[in-house]
């Protein structure tokens, strides 16, 4: 269990700037995600604080200790990778006593750790196993089975869910939370799955194009979002953006409702909406269509959830709405979040 | 039915060619034994049927291989040759395969084409300047001119080889074994080694095999009969003029390659590909 901190980190690969200036600092025992689409630096910024990467400027502190110029087995550091890296030649037990074993530890307490560990996830039937005669899951687990037996004071998960099918990522998700709980040690988990983010994080770091845009918790990094390239990463289907001016305004599709079916006490903005398609999703239906005139005509995307019955039909015009306090506004140069009040004032009274 | 018959017809099939193929690379061996104790009168007559015996078998052969030559000598020379070259392949060959497999970039594998590059330059060709080497080292008709020689032919053929065997393996593992509490060094040796030990064994008999096949360096750099190796001594003392002593050279043969071949079965199951499946995905 210990604070980790990247100060002023940067990573330049030849030509390519993979991570520039980062700050970032987990705090003891908190799941901290960081989440961006493929080659934003999230590999990158674990693979230095594992050691497996030199920054090129900027410092690594782990539990108050400056480990920069450290190597990788003094850092006590545990890391599941994305393929697990299990050694193909030791049975389970072998993979999961290979770190102790690497540290001199005892054979008797190798044996009552690797018992241990085993038991947490569920695998003492697998220990005279090799690798190979493993299913995915397993493998998950003699992984994360290996990155505790030693109990480090970091654990580094990159995309750790991603190898597993659809249906078993759920129960793995929530299983790698609760012993997350239960241990308490400080993880960083990288995942471009903005659903596992959410799911997992205490908070979550957004990365792009090396740059960390927002770190915060799910809901704050959801419902206000610091920039537009957060507003749009996050949230399935996109946040939709309208461009007014020096602002672009933000709002969710599940905010952007049929005007009737919002409460009349809620503040609102009225936006006049053609509907061109809808699909029905079960749950959902999404309402896809584009804004009529005072807005300028942008296609935009309405969330219903299947228990609103209004009637939506391809072409016609309806009334949508939005509540103020749903709204986003950002700054048309930078795409940065506007603030709340003086700036937010003025948007406000053009919409109404 | 019509399932279970064409499952019979798969397993004929099978079976047929797998006994086709156990037949070729069986028959060299099965030709060498059968040689080895016929009578010299037997194998050259061609009425008789020479896949079988026809006089009664002989230990004639055997005898003269060793009473009248200085094979068990010989048989020694080269395992000592052979020993002390598979080590010196073995310890260059491993750390350059695996800098080279590591090394970023297109340096790796173009230094990788250059060294395998080398290993075709014919023995032909070399013997002439590596005799004046020889010469120079003072190593005329020693076995330590082979020793020093052979690694020559081995070294980047094995580097070669070796560099596809590590390339194989996943960086993640070394990588998992670092954050593990090893270092560099100890993760290659107690990860990278044992997963790639097919590669290795591959070039412990390509080079084993080499020492006690190879002619024309033999033949140059040693003068003396009590220091031939195998491949020099046999086709010297047991072909006189246009005489051949075809029993005794096969007992030779045999007696040569059977190490090999039980070395070879002995890892053989190590040697079958996919060693490293599992490791990742």
């Amino acid at each position: 269990m210990a604070i980790v901190e990247a100060r002023n980190i940067s990573k330049k690969f030849a030509e390519v700037t993979a991570v520039e200036q980062i700050n970032l600092t987990a705090e003891e025992g908190e799941f901290l995600v960081l989440l961006g689409p493929s080659g934003c630096g999230k590999t990158t910024l674990m693979r230095m604080i594992a050691g497996l990467e030199q920054p090129s400027a900027g410092r690594i502190v782990i539990g108050g200790r400056d480990v920069t110029d450290l190597p990788p087995r003094t850092r006590n550091i545990a890391m599941v990778f994305q393929s697990y890296a299990l050694y193909p030649h030791m049975t389970v037990a072998g993979n999961i006593a290979f770190p102790l074993r690497a540290r001199g530890t005892s054979k008797v307490e190798t044996a009552e750790r690797v018992t241990w560990a085993a038991r947490m996830f569920d695998i003492e039937r697998l220990l005279d196993r090799k690798p190979r005669q493993l299913s995915g899951g397993e493998r998950q687990r003699v992984a994360l089975a290996r990155a505790v037996v030693r109990k480090p004071e970091v654990f580094l998960l990159d995309e750790p869910l991603s190898n597993l099918d659809a249906k078993l990522r759920h129960s793995a998700r929530d299983e790698l939370k609760q012993f997350q709980r239960n241990l308490g040690t400080t993880t960083l988990y990288v995942t471009h799955d903005q659903v596992e983010a959410m799911g997992l994080g205490d908070r979550i770091a957004v990365l792009n194009q090396g740059l960390v845009h927002q770190i915060g918790t799910p809901q704050q990094v959801y419902d206000r979002p610091a920039d537009i390239f957060v507003a749009t990463f996050i949230g399935s289907p996109p946040m939709n953006l309208v461009e007014l001016d020096d602002v672009v305004l933000g709002f969710r599709p599940e905010s952007f409702l049929p005007e009737e079916v919002h409460p009349a006490q809620d503040g609102r903005s009225r936006l006049p909406f053609r509907i061109t398609r809808s699909e029905y999703l079960g749950a959902d239906r999404l309402v896809y269509g584009v804004l009529e005139p005072p807005y300028p005509p942008t296609h935009v995307i309405s969330k219903l959830p299947t228990n609103i019955r209004v009637e939506v039909n391809s072409g016609e015009r309806h009334d949508f709405a939005v509540r103020l306090a749903d709204l986003n506004r950002f700054d048309r140069a930078s795409g940065r979040r506007l603030a709340e009040d003086g700036e937010a004032a003025s948007a406000t009274s053009d919409l109404t | 039915m019509t399932g279970g018959l064409a499952r019979t017809a798969r397993r004929v099939g099978r079976f047929g060619l797998l006994a086709g193929f156990v037949g070729f690379l069986a028959f060299p061996f099965y030709w060498m034994l059968i040689t080895t104790f016929k009578t010299t009168q037997d194998l050259h007559n061609t009425e008789y049927n020479p896949y079988l015996f026809h006089d009664p078998p002989t230990l004639e052969h055997l005898r003269t291989l060793f009473e009248d030559t200085i094979f068990l000598q010989w048989l020694w020379n080269t395992a000592f040759v052979g020993v002390l070259v598979v080590i010196i392949t073995i310890v260059l060959a491993v750390p350059a395969g695996y800098s080279l497999a590591r090394t970023t970039g297109r340096w790796g594998q173009t230094l990788g084409v250059g060294i395998f590059l080398t290993y075709l330059v014919p023995p032909t060709i070399l013997f002439i300047p590596l005799a004046r080497v020889i010469a120079w080292l003072g190593l005329q008709d020693s076995l330590w001119s082979l020793v020093l020689v052979y690694p020559s032919i081995s070294v980047p053929f094995c580097t070669w080889l070796l560099m596809g065997f590590f390339k194989a393996v996943p960086r993640d593992l070394e990588e998992a074994a670092m954050l593990d509490g090893l270092s560099r060094l100890a993760a290659f040796v107690r990860v990278v080694v044992p997963v790639s030990i097919a590669g290795i064994l591959t070039c412990v008999i390509f080079t084993f095999t080499l020492v006690f096949q190879e002619f024309v360096y033999g033949v140059t750099f040693i003068t003396a009969s009590t220091n031939y190796t195998v491949s020099v001594g046999v086709p010297t003392f047991l072909v006189r003029g246009d005489v051949y002593f075809w029993g005794s050279m096969m007992a030779a043969c045999l007696i040569a390659s059977l190490p090999i071949a039980v070395i070879y079965n002995l890892f053989v199951d190590r040697f079958v590909a996919g060693f490293t499946a599992g490791a990742v995905k």
